[in-house]
């Protein structure tokens, strides 16, 4: 049942994703014109609730989402089986989070 | 599908629409998934540099590294169709138009990553 | 006979295409190479009529397998210049490329020798999926009516002319990868059987295919469709699996498992 688990837990985190990624490309799109710069991605997001919750959800969403899919891949063209092939993917799971984490605090709290 | 000439069979199996569709999908997550960490890194600079964050985003202004952005969009954007193609085929009682969806995916995504682009530069 | 009353189809139209160069994979499990043998081209020639006719005239020791001739026992798949084909209903004109044959035994399978793979794993897949009848009644009982048109069955009616040829089993790169995978043909099987009003056994199928290797393993590169010698599509059973399966994740069609 575990596998049937992985299945939905990727299919939901994409079904979160999708209006987030559709997002992100939209203000990609608007921020990217006439060049980038720090002051202008913190003056948006500093201190902003929605963009908190926004990029938060969407780095967890893309934690689970990503490793799943990588432990598919692993699996299958890498070889790799059982505990070697849940330990590395956890890894990668907190790896992800602890990352992501740290980015969303510092484009909107610190 | 026509055979080919040549040599032995263990080759691997093969192009056809929705077995391309496929490899994209998981090749544009492989890149994706590599991308992030370094995303991260990049935003979190925020916290303890700000300069830095700031000569980061001038090195993303040089052309080559645009033209890797706009690969990074098309790369999104394709594995956001492209699944949303696969949830479409799993669970909505629509199946026949594979290939066309497919093919969808590819026109949608290149189409959003060349607005990115030419907003870009 | 004067050779104007030879036909066109046993006149060699020139002295290139008058015979074939047919490579044939020769070893057994613990390995071998290609050998080749150099066929008499005829009209109408099929891949497994080559094959027999280097088993008859060039090397009895040649190894493989059939038995009808006519695309309906399911034994006769090999690969075909990297393809997995049904050879008896495969015309050597329509795959053979620069007049060469490359034929091997079928894909992701265990070889015995020659052309002849074992099958033991493939059709061992079809119970680990569920893939038997489950009776819903005894003979004190009267016939189940079937109905045609019922969306139900037409779903099961869908997959009923699978042959087992293991083709579908061969072009699935989630096969190769995976050797958990139960693969199209158990899982449309089972599909088959979960739409079957007279089979009692939903649940179980449902649980059998939600094990690690079943229906949520596919990633629907639709190979399995795409290679179907008889234009089957277990892709989309697989897809319904994987509905029937997220319905009653959901709570949705439990009891029977049926919705």
């Amino acid at each position: 049942m575990t596998e049937l688990r992985l299945y939905m837990a990727q299919r939901l985190t994409a079904l979160i994703m999708a209006p987030l990624v559709i997002g992100h490309i939209a203000v990609m799109i608007y921020a990217v014109q006439g060049g980038l710069s720090a002051g202008e991605i913190l003056g948006r997001t500093r201190g902003s609730l929605f963009w908190a919750l926004f990029y938060g959800s969407f780095v967890a969403a893309v934690s689970i989402h990503a490793t799943i899919g990588i432990r598919t891949i692993l699996s299958e063209w890498a070889g790799l089986r059982g505990t070697l092939l849940n330990g590395v993917c956890i890894g990668l799971c907190a790896v992800l989070l602890v990352m992501g984490g740290r980015a969303v605090m510092a484009v909107t709290f610190a | 599908m026509s055979g080919r000439a040549g040599q032995m069979a263990k080759r691997r199996i093969r192009g056809h629409a929705l077995w391309y569709a496929h490899i994209l999908h998981r090749v544009s997550g492989i890149g994706l998934a590599l991308f992030l960490p370094l995303h991260f890194w990049v935003l979190s600079l925020a916290i303890t540099d700000v300069a830095a964050l700031d000569g980061f985003l001038a090195f993303a202004d040089l052309p080559l590294v645009k033209l890797s952005e706009f690969g990074l969009v098309f790369l999104l954007a394709v594995h956001l169709f492209g699944g949303l193609r696969l949830m479409a085929l799993e669970w909505l009682p629509w199946p026949a138009p594979h290939k066309t969806l497919a093919a969808g995916t590819l026109a949608i995504s290149a189409f959003l990553s060349g607005v990115f682009f030419l907003q870009a530069i | 006979m004067p050779d104007e009353h030879r036909t066109a189809a046993t006149r060699p139209a020139s002295n290139e295409a008058a015979t074939l160069a047919v490579y044939v994979w020769r070893g057994d499990a613990g390995g071998g190479a290609e050998q080749r043998f150099d066929v008499p081209k005829q009209d109408s020639q099929t891949v497994l009529d080559v094959v027999t006719w280097i088993q008859q005239q060039a090397d009895a020791s040649l190894t493989y397998r059939f038995a009808c001739r006519v695309g309906m026992c399911g034994s006769c798949a090999m690969m075909v210049n990297d393809e997995p084909r049904w050879t008896c209903r495969t015309h050597v004109e329509r795959v053979a490329s620069d007049g060469e044959l490359h034929i091997a035994p079928l894909r992701n399978l265990p070889v015995i020798k020659d052309l002849v793979t074992d099958m033991d794993p493939f059709f061992d897949k079809w119970v680990k999926a569920e893939a038997v009848h489950h009776p819903s009644a005894g003979r004190a009982d009267g016939f189940a009516a079937v109905t045609p048109d019922d969306p139900q069955r037409i779903e099961a009616s869908a997959g009923i002319e699978c042959i087992n040829c293991a083709i579908c089993y061969a072009a699935c790169d989630t096969v190769a990868g995976n050797p958990d995978y139960l693969g199209p043909a158990a899982l449309q099987r089972a599909w088959t059987l979960y739409n079957d009003s007279r089979d009692g056994g939903g649940d179980a199928i449902l649980d059998a295919v939600s094990q690690s290797g079943g229906c949520h393993s596919c990633h629907s590169m639709g190979s399995c469709s795409h290679y179907c010698p008889n234009d089957l599509d277990p892709m989309g059973a697989i897809a319904g699996l994987k509905l029937a399966t997220t319905k009653r994740f959901f709570g949705r069609g439990k009891g029977g498992g049926r919705s």
